[in-house]
Order: structure tokens, then C-alpha cells, then sequence
């Protein structure tokens, strides 16, 4: 006991599970690697790294790579300071991310046809099936969602080409050209009204003399209120009652510009920003400035790359020019997510969240993005603000049938020889709105049924096709206006293959938060795929999804079925 | 709200104050709505996704959740309609139709088979959905079974929103939508730790304990407090077959029914087959340095067993041997900051009135002997003057030399409540944590560089007049003399002390000191220093310079360690005071006290911890009574420590297993653990609360206060307590701090702060909000100068040694590394340093390095942690097999007489 160095030692130390030899060398977790730590701090070079721009970088990541790699999403999680779980769960819940293990192989070139309700009546599950055998081993097919380009049908995607009208041989070549690194000429041709041609017609007047003066607030909402201008994006809230219930909140405020069309059936918003996209820009700064809001963001689906190209030069001229008044306009890319539609899940995926709808109330005129009130309007809203201010409330309330007034802008896809988008007097029916404006049923198809509001607003059959188009006029068939997106259908048509096509729709899109939608339309469509249906079952699940659903997705989910039931019972055993 | 709203409810009209959910409502008057995604448990927001708790309200197109809606004056509301019936009904038979069935169910007992049942509601009509979850079961402590999930997201509001841990999301979409941890990983080598939270809410049992038993088998369940650290969470033990099976978190105010993996999963050390269960006796011919070969599974090898007389004679006998050949000086004691208040008040009663010695002292002297000394010197109170629970009214948060998600858990997740809600963040410590990613600053500076980066921050504030003049006229005294002080410390000279550049200093500066609230929260990394002392002035004065004191959301929370320390230090476990911090020079209070106990007490104060050492080395100490410690394990520079007790003529170790330094005892005295004693505990809050005996100790193992009591008697002290509330009630008698609490108030209202004046005083949770108890009722400013650390690295000692504790692992490990999960978690010892270092050392993870001081060398496999700075390492202490101080330093603070255990010189080479 001379010295120290004997007291090392001590009794035998406790603890047994030492033996097990599954000690941690690691810090907890998964760490960050410094190869994608540094390829994710290059790529992000100089980006917004707060939480809402998460989306905006995961398409970055997805961009690059074509595909997210585990590790690049541990190195975006420590850069962005948040968890590895938020990254994660945002990343898995958009479609048009795909997230991969580290070692994954480069991702293949993937083909996704359309499978909406338009572009299946127009083959497109043919399509899938000749390209699936056909296509090289390296080339996946796959089905994507609506693509927005119903008139066009079948729709098939490559990467940000879009070829309509598509045939198996057409995107073959388009498939070569792609390995050869040829890319196809752009199928679309539509020819943006330029700023000049815009401002020289009278545009952004109106805005300009708010803009001088701000005590003209209350004339223009008056001026919209009188004409009796509602939101066009599917629930047709009165629109100066919302621009008034913003107000009433004090800021700052925010505005949210819902651009992710994507109801099945609907292509009237890209019609409307491809080939007028001042006009609807001069709508929405009109809306920001009614609301004074701090920032717009403009939520625009991914679908519409050509769009984006539109927007993005427009709003550049726009800032170059000082007519945001200061305002920031921010865009945002969708990832692939039918429900951002809702305004609500469109805000949280403004936020950079998975988007999921919040429960109202509150509503987000009041508690809106980042917690602020918030204006959020569609598209084809914000575009009629100038015209209606300049030519006055009457001018909007001309023209209009069957007891309605104004018009209404119609995107008609399925059965018909001229499909597209028409603009019409409001309160037109659908047999008027085939034969006058739709250039009748196609040759060999016999008008059956129509659907009046894209997938989610019902089905009804040809007997009931002189009833109004409006808002209010449908609903006591169990059926809304919703996007004004008109599908019909013919005696060609396997009435349960679309009811079974409409269901699958929204399971695919159901955002998974709430029992009846998440587990009710998969019960459903599993109910549907069989051959037989227990329509009792079907009933008291609709009843339920329709009642207990958080949002309109899981409320409207079965209206289509319902509509089948009731209409087409003899089609169903 | 007051405004009174009135609806109706099915068919009754109800009047409320509309802050309320229907939900709520209904509860209240008697109806509880099917729910399954709502919790009523503080801190978990509804969420509405279930649909369970659908109601129908008269004039709505759609049904609403209950849980979130609130009623509005005249609204008529039926939670039984048929429509709303059908809908709850409709959800659950979605849910079971997906489910295992219920007697195949991880859990039958569920609270969703509950409301399934009580909506007759067991069966579905639909087809199981098909899925394939492989069940989890890689963690020790949880199983992770999918198949029972229900994706009512309870669990990542439990992980994100309670505890703050971020591991549990919500993947995928739709009905493929799925809880993942992190990127999907195994819980296990996921970033999970294991706090239980979601298993607490899970619904369903798809997250549940692997020790999970049906509800009908458990027999009692007993309210008592977490044994291990100072936050002092309230649980409750769930016993069957007098065993411990499970823990639930109780409501307590410093928890909120939250616990962390040691109290939720940390509690079956008391079951191991180790526990000491007869007295044990050291055999004729076994020389004390003769360990090697002492297994504490078997100490028959080096101990005879004996019965309790005998054991207890052998004790007295030896210590009275010392006392009569030595005179008291020849005896000490270490008490435990582990038990409960009584125990350690009866302790350090019979040394000194039995040894007639203040030689009493307990790991306080390793932990936070230098915040308490600054505190009285400058605000005349050691303990804090907040609760933590304060940082909820902060603006701003400092927490430096603390690393609360590690060592105060539960604590931790209010401060990541806080952060959540918009209260900044200010971090100070040279180690990255988990909190650093929700902070708004983390100064990493350099180790052991506290006094320059804290002067810095107050000559910022100084200079800037960023002072509140006011409070400093009002309320302190020598400021003058601080401020010229801090002339000679702008964040431009310290900045190469520091390493943090002086724009940060600045803007931490300016935040902290123009915030309406702001509050400070240490730990070990600023008082186990030989400048502890000086570092804890700092923060005094920073907290005073600026007004951030005894205001809410404002003061000073040196953050306490052991579930007792604060206890056993206001009862005196230390030996320069009488109860309740009087000090023991003070002839007139010790003449009080030896009026009270009947006895003489030696005028002067006794030796500490580490003097202790040096005085058995000294040849003066030569017997000793240690209850509940370890110092062998937990002495700075132990092997000088060990050699002490092996000197020791007695040494008597009372405690739950063969540790470390019972291994050198004369007798053994088996006691009793935590869970089997009835007493009462004070948190770091200073909240004294009840804890209950769960189970009895096992064999002839036996509670503390009697063993104590046993010992005193045979210093002929003839005391007959026979229940802890009679010591607790003599103590209220001396200590006017807890005066005003009983033992029956204790027991009915589970908790009550102190100081507490009065049986209706609820204690007061705020100090200082008028004065301070100094003699002049004034805070005093006390400046520090620059000391460097005691042993600063050079060419032979490169690196710098830090040393702290792990999440799992207590102190020296000699509960938790018994306790099943908590060994599972973390087996064995590893040094951690960074990726970088382990290149320079081109060591691998999992690969031996030998690190060496001036006082030892440990062998000991590395882990690679980014936390932690170049240049720098950290061991933990609680590995017996590489005892992190072997190598620290003893060198001492002057005026805690605290160790520098968080800093020493080291070199560290690989193993070849």
C-alpha cells in the first residue's frame, strides 16, 4: 500500500450487459456524414434554410439527384436545425419525392401516365399496359395523378415533359430522345399575353390608382361585393365577404394564392395564367393590397412547369418594375399532393409541413399562414379583379341563364368532340354546355352521365343534364359546381370502373389524418374492387365519411359512389 | 374569460365560461365522449383526427370533434344523436377491422378496446386491411407493434410536442401513412431515449412497455417520487407480487407526469440479485486492498455473514474504538444526498452529537459546494430563487455549464417548451447538446473559461448602459466597485480566452440584459471548478446588474443534482452549518441547537469531502460511517481516495449493494432502497415532497432511520423515533424555513414548497421579490478575476479532460448499471471524442485508446460524438471498469472546496 497505483483497480464492476458486446460508439442516432453534409451545404449554398422552405429544398435534393438519399436528408435536417422526423415525414408524404437508402442505384427514367378519370376514359390504363411491356428494363411506368391537361387526354409524363394525346409510339420516341439526350419539342404552344400588349389594354390601372391611394378600399370592395364575385376554386365563398373578414384581424397579415388545380378535370387556372398571366397577377396584387398583406406566396403545383416558366419571368417584370409595392412574392412548388387543394393543407405545405388540413374553426381568413390572418384565393379569382373593377359590378352580372347571372368558366374533358376550357354564361346546363359549346358527344358514344364537378362533385345521369350549373343548384342532387370541371360519359363507359377509378383517386390522396377518410376510402375501394358490392356498407360508410371527415376531401370522397348508387343502381350488381 | 356562455348539452343546458372544449364539458358533467386521439393529460393539445368524438350540433352541415370544439352561447349540441352515434361507431369498427384481435392485442386492456367495448362496437364489417409491419422489438425497454396502430398521433405529440425529443413522425400518406422513428430506423438505433412518453400515451398498446401486464394482475399502485436526479418528478410504482413491474408518471408540479428513461425504466435495481440482504462482517485474514478477486454477486468471498446485533457492535465498537484513541476528530461521516430529509438529519444528529464531530459532509461537495457559497455570500440564501417551471414566463433562457437533456431531463423539455413558444435560447458550454438545435445562441467556448466570457457579457452590459439603475439603487450594494471592475474585460480582449467572437458576446449581451424576463440556469460545468465559486459571482452579478431577479420568468437556478441534495443540505448534511444554513461557529445558534438536542456541539465546523481524504492521509481520521456514498468511484483523483478508506481502522458502509467503497468496509449494513421507504425528499425547486414505500426491502435488509438509530444508540443517544414524521416534525421545530408544513399535509397534498411560513402557506416559489435575507436586506455584488484552471494542458498532457455523467446512468452507476434497461442502453465505458480527434489519432470507433493523467491511466474504447470540441474529451463517471477519476484532479475551489473534476490535462494515445 505504498502507492496509488494499486487502488485501480476495484471490485468487479457491475453491470452484465456489457457482454453482450452492443456497447454505443456512436452518439445516439443517426449521424451526419461530411460527403453529404458538404454535397447538401453546396447544393444549398445561399438558400432560405428556415422551416418553410423545407419543400423548396427537398426539390432541390430531388432535382439533383432524382431521387432523396437518406444521408442527404440527415445533412438537410442538421442544416435546416430540425429533426431528422420532420424532414422525414415531409419527405415520404409528396408524391414526387422519392426517398432512398444511401446506397440506392441511380433512379430510372420514369414514365407516369395519367390515371384520372378523363385520361382513363381515354385509354389510359391501355396505355399503361402496352408501355409496361414494351419500354426498355430501364424505364419505369408508372401512374401519376391529374395532370391538368384533361382535353388533351391520355397524358403522359417524362420528367417535366408532358406529351398529350399520347400514344405508346409517341413516348417510345419521346424515351429514346431522352436517352439520346434529345429532348422533345414542348408539346404546348400557348402564347402569353405580354406585359406591353397588357398595360397598353388598360392593365394594372386599376392597381396603380389603389396603389395612390388607399382610401379607395372601401369602393372597391363595394364595387366586388355588388357584383356578386365569389371564389372559383370550388367553394364559392362570397369574395369581398373574405377580403372584409381578413381586415378584421389585425395584422401582419399574409396572402396565399392557391395555384395547385388539381381537382380531376380541371385545367381552367393554367389556361388562365398561361395565357393572361398579368391579368391574374394585377387580381392578386389588387387582393394584397385590399389586405395589406406583408408577403404573397403563390402555391404552384408541380404539374405546371411551363406555368412556373410564365410566372416566373412575369413576376420578375413585376418586381423590376415596382408594381409589389414592396411585396415579396414568393413561389412555391407543390410536390405532388391533390390535398393541397384545401386551403388549410395548402398553408401547412406553405409552412413546409406534410400537408395535412387543420381543423376550423378558426378559419385561416383569421389564423392563417405562419398563425396570421390570410387571404387565400384561386387563380381564376384574382383574375377577374380588374376587369371587374374596371367595367363595373353590372358588367360582371350580364349574361347568365336559367336564372343565374354573370358566366362561368367550364374546363369540359371526356366524351366529347371539343373538349376544353369555355367560358359561358352562367347557369348553362350540360346538355347546352356539350352541344354548344363541347361540339356534342363523340362519335359512337351515347351521352349517359356527367360528372359536374370533377371527381369530387358528384355523378349524375343524362336525364338530369338540364339542370343549372351553379353554385347551389346541385347540391340537393347530392352533387356541387366545385371547379366547374365536366366530365362526360358515355354508354361506352364501365360505370363501376369509374366509380372504382373516382375512389381510388382519393384514397391515393387521402392525406391519411382522419379515420373515415384514411381508413374509409381504403374500406371502400376495397369493397369496390370486388365484384360485388355490399351497397348497405357502402351506404353507412359514405353517410359516416361525408359527416365525420375533417375536409372536403374525405366529405366529397363519396359523393361520386353515392351518385352511382342512387342514379346508376343497375350498373352496380 | 368570464363572460358566461350557455348551451346545450344532450338536452341540458349548461353554462361555461367558453374556454372549455365540449369534450371537457361533457367530462365535467358527467359524460366522457368515446375519444382515442385525445388526451386530457397537461400538455397534450387535441388533435381532432380520430373522429371518435364526433357530436352533433343543431344548424352544422358536418358533425364536430368534441375534443376541439368549443360551444358558443346557444348552441345545441347532442353527443348521443343517432348521427353522432353512427359516427363514433363507424370510426371504431374502421379501427378494429385493422386490428389484432383483442385477445391476440399487445394490450387488451387498451383504452381503445375500453371504448370499443363501450360502444358494443368489437367486431367489424370490414376486411383487415393488408399490412405487413415486422413488429420492433429492438429496444430493451419498448416494443413497437403497428399492427395496433390506430395513427392517432398521440405518440408525436408525446415526442414533439411534450418531451421535445423529435424521434416519432407521422410517414407516407393516406392509409400507408405510418409512426417512424427518425428516417424509419429501429428504435433502437434510432435517436429515441427512451423516455417513455409514448408508451404512457399510446392508445392502443402498438408502443408498450416490454414489462407491460394486464391491469387485473397488478395489485397496488403506490404515489411516491423518482429516486434518481433533482427534479423530483412524481410517479407511481405498479406492484405485483411485491415487485416493481412498471412506473407511471403522476402530476407533479416539476413534471407534469412526464419522466425520463431512469424513472420510467430504471427502477428494478432494486430486484437485482445483488442487493445486500444480511449484514456482512469482513473475514479474519482479508486485507482491504485485496479486491481483485471481490465479486458483489458473491462477497463471501472477503465477508462472512452475521446477524443485525452482532454486525451492529462490531460498527459501534469500531467507531468508539477510534473516538476513545482519537478523540471525535478520529471519526467522519459521509451522508447520502439519496435519501430522504429524515435520514439525513437523524445522520448528521449522531455525528454530531453521537461522534461529537461536524465532520459530516455528502456529494454536495462535489456538485454544487461553490454555487451554494457564492449564493450565501451574495444573496444569503444557497438555494435557488425560482422554480425551473419559471421559464415558461421567460423571454430569455441562459443555461450554461449544464447539460439538461442529459442530467435533468424532465426539466429540459420545459426549456424546449419554452424555446417552442418563442423564448430564446442562450446556451454556454463548450460541448454541443440536445438543446442546442432549439437555441438561438451556443457559445461554445473554450473549457474552463467561464469568468472572461461572463465578465465580457456584464461589460458589454455595463458599458452600454444596458444596466437597470433602478434595481441596482434599489436592491444591491457594491456595484461601483464591479463595475470599474469589468473595465478591463471587453469581449475584444477576452475573445482569445474564450474563442467566441465579441459581436456574439455582444448580442447575447444585449438580448439577455433588455429582455422584460430573463432567467439562468447552471450546472456542474460552472461550479466544479477551482474558480466555482468565482463563476457562480458572475452569474450573481449578471442576474443583478440587470434585474432579472425575483420577478417571474427572472433569477438564479443553479440546477441540483442528487433527488435530495437539497435536502440533505438544508438539514445540515454538511459540516460547516446547523439545520436551515446556520452556521455552526455561531455560539448563539449552537446553543440553541445543543439546547434542542441535548447535547454539546464541537465550535468548530468540520472537514469536507476532499479534506476528509487528506486528513485519513494524514494519519488524523480513522473511522468512518458512510450511508449511501460512494466515494471510491466519486472522489476527484480516487485512487488517493481509495487508499484513504483502506487506511481507515472502522469504516462502516451502509448501502443498497457491495459498491465500490464498501469493498473496504469493516461492516456492511444492508439498507433500504428508495422505493421501500417511506420519507420526504426536496427537489431542486426546493419542494418537499412525500415518498412512499412501494414494496419492503428485501431479506434482512433494513430501513436506514432504523440502522441510524441503532448506531446512535449505541452512543448512548437513546432516541426512539419509529416513524420518519416524527423526526420530520422535530425538524419543523428548528428549521423555520419548512415550519409551517406537517406530516399530514405532506401526505395530503403530495407536495408543498418551502419556505412555507404557515399551515395554510402553499410556499413560496418566488424569492427575493422584495429583498434579500442579508444582513443588509441588499444583494452584494462580488467581482472575479481571471483564474486559470488548475492543471492547463502542455506538451506531455495535450487534451483536456472533461468528466459528467450519461442520460442512463446515476451518478456512480451503482443503481442504474443494476437496473436492466438502463445497463442495456449503455453497457459499458467509452471515452468520447470527436471525429476529427479520432482521425489525428487514427483511432476507429469501438477501438481502445489509453488516456492518461498525472494520477492514473484508463484503457477505454472510444465513441465518436460531434458534440464535442478539438482538443477536448469526455468520460463519464459512472464506469467502475474505467473510473473517469482515476485521472481527474482534486485540486480544490477555496471557497466551495469543490473539486476541478470538470477539467484536467490529459494525453490520450491509441491502443496498439
Amino acid at each position: 500500500m505504498t502507492s496509488s497505483t494499486s487502488f485501480i483497480q476495484t471490485p468487479k464492476a457491475p453491470g452484465k450487459a456489457r457482454k453482450s458486446g452492443k456497447g454505443r460508439f456512436h452518439a445516439r442516432g443517426r449521424q451526419v456524414e461530411p460527403s453529404a453534409r458538404s454535397a447538401v451545404d453546396g447544393l444549398l449554398d445561399g438558400r432560405g434554410l428556415e422551416r418553410d422552405q423545407l419543400i423548396e429544398n427537398l426539390h432541390i435534393l430531388q432535382d439533383k439527384f432524382g431521387q432523396l438519399q437518406k444521408n442527404h436528408l440527415a445533412a438537410l435536417a442538421d442544416l435546416m436545425r430540425l429533426s431528422q422526423a420532420e424532414v422525414y415525414e415531409v419527405a415520404t408524404f409528396y408524391h414526387n419525392f422519392s426517398v432512398v437508402e444511401d446506397d440506392a442505384p441511380a433512379p430510372p427514367i420514369t414514365v407516369k401516365v395519367c390515371d384520372s378519370l378523363s385520361c382513363c376514359l381515354a385509354g389510359s390504363e391501355a396505355l399503361t399496359s402496352a408501355l409496361k411491356k414494351r419500354a426498355s428494363s430501364g424505364v419505369k411506368v408508372t401512374h401519376g395523378a391529374c395532370m391538368g391537361r384533361c382535353d388533351t387526354a391520355p397524358v403522359v409524363r417524362i420528367g417535366d415533359t408532358y406529351i398529350e394525346h399520347a400514344t405508346v409510339e409517341q413516348t417510345l420516341t419521346v424515351l429514346d430522345g431522352r436517352e439520346t439526350g434529345e429532348l422533345p419539342p414542348s408539346t404546348i404552344s400557348t402564347t402569353a399575353l405580354p406585359f406591353d400588349e397588357y398595360c397598353n389594354s388598360g392593365g394594372f390601372s386599376y392597381l396603380k390608382r389603389l396603389q395612390e391611394n388607399t382610401d379607395l378600399i372601401p369602393e372597391f370592395i363595394g364595387k366586388l361585393k355588388d357584383s356578386g364575385h365569389r371564389g372559383l376554386g370550388g367553394a364559392g365563398f362570397p369574395h369581398a365577404m373574405k377580403i372584409t373578414s381578413v381586415r378584421s384581424v389585425p395584422g401582419p397579415r399574409y396572402m396565399a394564392v392557391n395555384a395547385d388545380e388539381s381537382e380531376p378535370g380541371t385545367f381552367k387556372d393554367r389556361y388562365y395564367m398561361n395565357s393572361n398571366p398579368f391579368q391574374f397577377l394585377e387580381g392578386m396584387l389588387i387582393g394584397a393590397e385590399l389586405v395589406d398583406a406583408e408577403e404573397i406566396f403563390i402555391f404552384l403545383r408541380d404539374e405546371y412547369p411551363d406555368t412556373a416558366a410564365i410566372l416566373r419571368d412575369a413576376i420578375s417584370t413585376i418586381e423590376k418594375t415596382g408594381l409589389n409595392n414592396g411585396r415579396r412574392i414568393s413561389m412555391r412548388r407543390g410536390a405532388g399532393a391533390y390535398i393541397c387543394g384545401e386551403e388549410s393543407a395548402m398553408l401547412e405545405s406553405l409552412e413546409g409541413k406534410r400537408a395535412i388540413p387543420r381543423q376550423k374553426p378558426p378559419f385561416p381568413a383569421h389564423v392563417g399562414l405562419f398563425g396570421k390572418p390570410t387571404l387565400i384565393n384561386n387563380i381564376e379569382t384574382l383574375y377577374w379583379l380588374p376587369e371587374i373593377l374596371e367595367k363595373g359590378a353590372d358588367w360582371y352580372k350580364t349574361d347568365g341563364r336559367n336564372g343565374s347571372t354573370g358566366f362561368r368558366t367550364f374546363s369540359l374533358s371526356g366524351h366529347v368532340n371539343s373538349p376544353g376550357v369555355y367560358l359561358t354564361p352562367a347557369g348553362i346546363t350540360a346538355s347546352e354546355l356539350i352541344n354548344e359549346f363541347g361540339g356534342g358527344m363523340k362519335e359512337g358514344h351515347q351521352f349517359k352521365a356527367y360528372l359536374p364537378g370533377g371527381a369530387s362533385g358528384g355523378i349524375l345521369p343524362a336525364n338530369m343534364a338540364d339542370i343549372p350549373l351553379d353554385f347551389g343548384s346541385l347540391e340537393k342532387h347530392g352533387c356541387f359546381i366545385g371547379s366547374a370541371a365536366v366530365i362526360v360519359l358515355s354508354d361506352q363507359d364501365d360505370f363501376k370502373e369509374v366509380g372504382r377509378n373516382l375512389m381510388r383517386f382519393f384514397e391515393d390522396e387521402s392525406c391519411g389524418q382522419c379515420t373515415p377518410c384514411r381508413s374509409g376510402t381504403e374500406k371502400a375501394v376495397t369493397i369496390m374492387n370486388g365484384d360485388h358490392w355490399d351497397l348497405d356498407l357502402l351506404q353507412d360508410l359514405s353517410d359516416v365519411m361525408q359527416d365525420a371527415s375533417i375536409c372536403g376531401l374525405g366529405q366529397a370522397a363519396p359523393n361520386g359512389l353515392l351518385g352511382l348508387m342512387k342514379y346508376f343502381p343497375e350498373e352496380l350488381t | 374569460m368570464s363572460e358566461t356562455i350557455s348551451f346545450t348539452l344532450n338536452g341540458e343546458q349548461i353554462h361555461t365560461d367558453g374556454s372549455q372544449s365540449i369534450w371537457e364539458i361533457a367530462k365535467d358533467a358527467g359524460t366522457t365522449i368515446p375519444h382515442l386521439c385525445y388526451s386530457d393529460r397537461s400538455g397534450f393539445r387535441a388533435d381532432g383526427n380520430c373522429r371518435a368524438c364526433m357530436v352533433e350540433i343543431e344548424g352544422e352541415r358536418v358533425l364536430a370533434p368534441s375534443c376541439m370544439r368549443k360551444p358558443t352561447d346557444g348552441m345545441v349540441v347532442n353527443s348521443a344523436s343517432e348521427r353522432a352515434t353512427k359516427a363514433q361507431k363507424m370510426v371504431i369498427e374502421l379501427l378494429v377491422s385493422d386490428q389484432p384481435a383483442q385477445e391476440e392485442s399487445p394490450d387488451p386492456d387498451s383504452h381503445f378496446w375500453d371504448i370499443a367495448t363501450s360502444l358494443e362496437q368489437t367486431t367489424s364489417r370490414f376486411n383487415k386491411r393488408t399490412s405487413n409491419y415486422a413488429a420492433d422489438i429492438s429496444h430493451p425497454a419498448m416494443a413497437v407493434d403497428l399492427e395496433a396502430c390506430i395513427n392517432c398521433d398521440l405518440c408525436v405529440r408525446a415526442c414533439r410536442e411534450v418531451q421535445v425529443n423529435d424521434v416519432i413522425g407521422m410517414a407516407g400518406r393516406g392509409a400507408d401513412a405510418k409512426i417512424i422513428f427518425d428516417f424509419d430506423d429501429d428504435m433502437e438505433s434510432s435517436s429515441c431515449v427512451a423516455c417513455g412518453e409514448c408508451v404512457q400515451a399510446c392508445p392502443t398498446g402498438a408502443l408498450l412497455e416490454k414489462s407491460w401486464m394486464s391491469a387485473s394482475k397488478i395489485d397496488r399502485k403506490v404515489d411516491s417520487i423518482c429516486p434518481f436526479c433533482g427534479v423530483g418528478c412524481q410517479l407511481t410504482y405498479n406492484v405485483a407480487n411485491d415487485k416493481i413491474i412498471s412506473v407511471d408518471g403522476r402530476d407533479g408540479p416539476a413534471n407534469e407526469e412526464r419522466l425520463c428513461v431512469k424513472g420510467r425504466f430504471g427502477f428494478d435495481y432494486i430486484h437485482n440479485v445483488e442487493r445486500l440482504t444480511k449484514p456482512l462482517i469482513r473475514k479474519d485474514g482479508i486485507a482491504k486492498s485485496d479486491i481483485s478477486d471481490l465479486d458483489p454477486a458473491n462477497p463471501l468471498t472477503h465477508f462472512r455473514e452475521a446477524t443485525w446485533d452482532e454486525a451492529l457492535e462490531v460498527a459501534a465498537n469500531g467507531l468508539k474504538k477510534v473516538k476513545a484513541e482519537k478523540g471525535p476528530h478520529g471519526l467522519a461521516g459521509f451522508g447520502s444526498a439519496k435519501g430522504s430529509n429524515e435520514e439525513a438529519y437523524l445522520f448528521q444528529k449522531l455525528i454530531r452529537t453521537g461522534f461529537e464531530t461536524n465532520n459530516v459532509d455528502h456529494c454536495t461537495r462535489l456538485c454544487h459546494a461553490s454555487s451554494v457559497a457564492a449564493l450565501l455570500e451574495t444573496v444569503g440564501s444557497g438555494a435557488v430563487s425560482a422554480p425551473f417551471n419559471e421559464a415558461e414566463n421567460a423571454d430569455v433562457i441562459i443555461i450554461i455549464g449544464a447539460n439538461p437533456a442529459v442530467n435533468h431531463p424532465v426539466a429540459a423539455t420545459f426549456f424546449k417548451n419554452a424555446a417552442k413558444k418563442g423564448t430564446k435560447l442562450i446556451i454556454i458550454d463548450p460541448r454541443k447538446q440536445n438543446l442546442t438545435r432549439h437555441a438561438t445562441y451556443h457559445l461554445q467556448e473554450k473549457p474552463g473559461s467561464d469568468v472572461a466570457l461572463l465578465n465580457s457579457i456584464m461589460h458589454v452590459i455595463a458599458e452600454e448602459n444596458l444596466t437597470n439603475l433602478a434595481y441596482i439603487e434599489n436592491s444591491t450594494e457594491d456595484y461601483e466597485a464591479l463595475k470599474e471592475h469589468l473595465k478591463g474585460f471587453s469581449p475584444e480582449a477576452m475573445a482569445p480566452k474564450t474563442g467566441i467572437d465579441p459581436t456574439t458576446i455582444k448580442e447575447v449581451a444585449r438580448l439577455f440584459a433588455t429582455a422584460n424576463a430573463s432567467i439562468i440556469f447552471w450546472g456542474m460545468g460552472i461550479s466544479q471548478h477551482v474558480h466555482g465559486t468565482d463563476n457562480s459571482r458572475c452569474l450573481i452579478s449578471l442576474a443583478m446588474m440587470t434585474g432579472q431577479i425575483g420577478r417571474p420568468g427572472t433569477g438564479l437556478h443553479p440546477l441540483r443534482g442528487q433527488n435530495n441534495v437539497q435536502g440533505a443540505s438544508d438539514v445540515a448534511l454538511i459540516p460547516m452549518f446547523l439545520p436551515d444554513y446556520q452556521s455552526v461557529e455561531d455560539p448563539e445558534i449552537r446553543a440553541k441547537f445543543e439546547e434542542f438536542w441535548g447535547a454539546t456541539i464541537d465550535p468548530n465546523k468540520g472537514l469536507t469531502v476532499v479534506e476528509i481524504t487528506e486528513d485519513i492521509h494524514e494519519g488524523n481520521i480513522r473511522g468512518m460511517y458512510i450511508m449511501g456514498e460512494n466515494p471510491a468511484m466519486s472522489d476527484p483523483n480516487v485512487t488517493h481516495a481509495r487508499e484513504a478508506l483502506c487506511m481507515l481502522d472502522t469504516l462502516v458502509v451502509q448501502d443498497l449493494f457491495l459498491t465500490e467503497t464498501a469493498a473496504y468496509a469493516d461492516v456492511v449494513l444492508p439498507a433500504s432502497a428508495w422505493p421501500e421507504k417511506d420519507g420526504t425528499v426536496t427537489n431542486t425547486n426546493r419542494q418537499v415532497q412525500m415518498g412512499r414505500a412501494a414494496v419492503a426491502p428485501p431479506g434482512d435488509a433494513k430501513q436506514d432511520l432504523w440502522i441510524i438509530q441503532e448506531i446512535a444508540n449505541r452512543f448512548e443517544l437513546n432516541w426512539s423515533y419509529t416513524h420518519p414524521s416524527e423526526v420530520f416534525t422535530e425538524m419543523t421545530k428548528v428549521m423555520s424555513s419548512i415550519e409551517g408544513m406537517t406530516w399530514e399535509r405532506l401526505e395530503q397534498e403530495n407536495v408543498i414548497t418551502y419556505p412555507c411560513k404557515s399551515q395554510d402557506d402553499k410556499g413560496q416559489a418566488l424569492l427575493f421579490t422584495d429583498s434579500f435575507p442579508t444582513a443588509s436586506g441588499r444583494g452584494k455584488f462580488v467581482p472575479a478575476e481571471l483564474i486559470s484552471p488548475d492543471e492547463v494542458p502542455d506538451k506531455d498532457y495535450p487534451i483536456i479532460l472533461t468528466t459528467g455523467r450519461l442520460l442512463e446512468h446515476w451518478h456512480t452507476g451503482s443503481m442504474t448499471r443494476r437496473a436492466t434497461v438502463l445497463d442495456a442502453v449503455e453497457s459499458e465505458p467509452t471515452v468520447q471524442m470527436s471525429p476529427a480527434m479520432m482521425e489525428d489519432l487514427q483511432v476507429s470507433s469501438g477501438e481502445f485508446v489509453n488516456v492518461q493523467s498525472r494520477r492514473g491511466m484508463l484503457r477505454i474504447k472510444v465513441r465518436a460524438d460531434g458534440a464535442i470540441q478539438q482538443g477536448m474529451i469526455f468520460i463519464p463517471f459512472c464506469f467502475a471498469e474505467a473510473a473517469a477519476n482515476i485521472l481527474t484532479n482534486d485540486a480544490l475551489d477555496p471557497f466551495g472546496k469543490i473539486a476541478e473534476v470538470k477539467y484536467c490535462a490529459v494525453q490520450v494515445e491509441k491502443v496498439l
